[in-house]
């Protein structure tokens, strides 16, 4: 009894001095971590920085073509800067990508669409715009924004609606044979409810992770996910290398 | 002799990483661990030709990479991991491809019931994902015997997606969600105590017709300047049938609950990470719905050629973003 009090005594300081120890080498290797990413932020702010000087002559001519529909995602809290997005769809329409899908989960940029829409010459909002947005003679930017609320609630309402013209095809009643839902059919639903943007070929990440934040999901099937940074850090010659490795891509589809 | 030494000097090696490897895991679990994983286990092809071998090799030496990191994933106190074995989009490689990648399955998942296996070690539940009536019955028979005889297990669960895209199960969580609601408002009776009445009739009649007419334009490509109030009749009409609940007169109405419960996936919470091998950053329409909030990491490294340091700098990364994550999630 009086040995095991002092035995049991010792473990549990060896305990937590060994979880005090591991605590310490979690934060060291977490410290290190950072360490690395700011290297590699340092990095992409030189090459950035060669790449807007015109250094790299490989990202002097970019195979637009390729990107037909670009969606870009903001995080929320900083997608009140107006002035850094409207810079950034400058940019956009500069190098000649004039269809652009704007996402932030809480709809922040939707509330700034008049703002935008007034410092911006030559846009107009994709629901002005009839023919297939990927197809128009590029005079002007298409612009879509898009919230979380454009996302799963969409389909919900999308599945009400065939539900509901289903019941009245059905004279509200009967049975229903074989499979009612196909993915065309949802799409033309997604449609009418309002969601008319179409699968954008590359996603630009304006945030701390890279992470698509509840983006309309049927919409980014196969769509390039690319992080940037935050918005604050925003920089041309970044997104110059991110369109140009866009434009190197090549895709199996699953063959 | 020289064989004896050979064996001897492997396990002791193998021990020694064995032991790296719990010290390294026990430094990360100082942090928050991923309670779900999820990878795309792409690069199989590319290494057999990388390394000279046949493609059948490359998918085998993928297989061992799973045990691997499946192993590591379960030591790291893991409860969930999601594989993509199989995309919808892969039925359209060349048919002997197919074949023997069904084959290999079939072969894998009778191995895995073993006793000495992984699945046994840490008492993992199998569940295969995905719309499996797509497969051929031999392998169908196997992931349900497969599933059936892990249906006890409690501690580890594998998701494996077989035949799976994000659109098919969206598309069935849709439709089943759909019969739900609508056995339960057609053969309880409940559109029997409709209000009948011409003006609410004429309110939903009336904007399904302009919203048939507005796709009927949508899809000629027509020009169709009065869309807007089309659409946000349909909206109002939409959100009369979201509103209506069981009460006398009112619809009841799918809602999102409805449509996540009959994803295939409902199985597993959404997953914490996800790491797409070979460096490719696209989600090949795998866990489209799954992954609002879920960082996304792709190492170069081929998926036969991933290893323990890939996994110790995804979870490094997830600890490093787990606060902006966590508040993300309760923003949905």
């Amino acid at each position: 009894m009086d040995l095991k009090y002092p035995a049991r005594k010792l473990s549990r300081s060896v305990l937590t001095m060994g979880n005090v120890g591991l605590q310490l080498l979690w934060y060291f290797l977490h410290i290190l971590l950072s360490i690395w990413h700011s290297i590699l932020a340092i990095r992409c702010f030189i090459e950035s920085c060669f790449i807007t000087c015109g250094v790299l002559e490989k990202y002097k001519s970019l195979n637009i073509a390729k990107l037909r529909y670009l969606a870009i995602v903001i995080e929320s809290e900083d997608a009140h800067q107006t002035s850094k997005v409207v810079k950034l769809l400058q940019w956009l329409d500069s190098i000649g990508v004039k269809n652009v899908c704007l996402y932030d989960m809480n709809g922040v940029l939707k509330k700034s669409k008049e703002a935008i829409f007034g410092k911006l010459k030559n846009a107009k909002p994709i629901e002005e715009v009839n023919e297939a947005v990927t197809l128009h003679v590029p005079e002007h930017m298409t612009l879509e924004f898009v919230s979380y609320a454009d996302g799963k609630e969409a389909m919900v309402k999308a599945a009400n609606f065939i539900f509901v013209e289903n019941l009245k095809r059905q004279n509200f009643g009967g049975e229903i044979d074989g499979q009612v839902i196909s993915e065309p059919l949802l799409n033309e639903a997604l449609k009418v409810v309002g969601c008319k943007g179409p699968e954008p070929d590359l996603l630009l990440v304006y945030g701390p992770v890279r992470s698509h934040l509840g983006f309309p999901a049927w919409r980014i099937r196969y769509t390039e996910i690319v992080h940037m940074g935050s918005l604050n850090f925003l920089r041309y010659g970044s997104l110059i290398k991110a369109i140009y490795d866009f434009t190197k891509v090549h895709q199996n589809y699953g063959t | 002799m020289h064989k004896d030494t050979g064996g001897i000097t492997s396990n002791l090696l193998g021990g020694l990483c064995s032991c790296l490897r719990r010290c390294i895991f026990g430094i990360l679990s100082m942090g928050p661990v991923p309670n779900h994983i999820a990878f795309i286990m792409d690069g199989n092809r590319r290494f057999a030709k990388k390394t000279n071998l046949a493609e059948g090799i490359g998918h085998k030496a993928g297989f061992s990479s799973l045990i691997s990191m499946l192993r590591y994933c379960y030591e790291l106190g893991v409860k969930y991991v999601t594989v993509y074995a199989f995309s919808i989009d892969n039925f359209k490689r060349k048919p002997k491809e197919v074949q023997s990648l069904m084959e290999l399955m079939r072969e894998k998942i009778e191995e895995l019931l073993q006793d000495e296996s992984i699945i046994n070690e840490y008492g993992v539940k199998l569940h295969f994902i995905g719309n499996l009536q797509l497969l051929a019955e031999p392998v169908r028979i196997s992931m349900e015997k497969a599933m059936k005889v892990t249906a006890h297990n409690k501690q580890r669960v594998l998701l494996v997606c077989v035949a799976y895209t994000s659109s098919d199960e969206i598309v069935h969580a849709v439709e089943e969600s759909f019969k739900e609601i609508w056995n339960a408002t057609v053969s309880n009776g409940t559109i029997g105590q409709l209000d009948r009445s011409p003006k609410r009739n004429g309110i939903r009649v009336n904007a399904q017709d302009s919203c048939e007419d507005y796709a009927r334009q949508d899809a000629d490509g027509s020009t169709d300047r009065s869309g807007k109030t089309e659409t946000s009749s349909c909206n109002g009409m939409v959100e009369i049938a979201e509103e209506g609940k069981h009460d006398q007169g009112e619809l009841p109405a799918i809602k999102l609950t409805d449509v996540e419960k009959n994803m295939y996936m409902a199985v597993a919470p959404d997953p914490d990470i996800l790491i797409r091998t070979s460096g490719e950053v696209r989600l090949s329409n795998f866990l489209l719905w799954q992954t609002s909030t879920c960082p996304l990491y792709s190492p170069a490294a081929l998926w036969p050629e991933i290893g323990l340091r890939h996994l110790v700098w995804a979870v490094l990364n997830f600890q490093r973003h787990h606060s902006y994550l966590e508040k993300k999630k309760k923003q949905f």
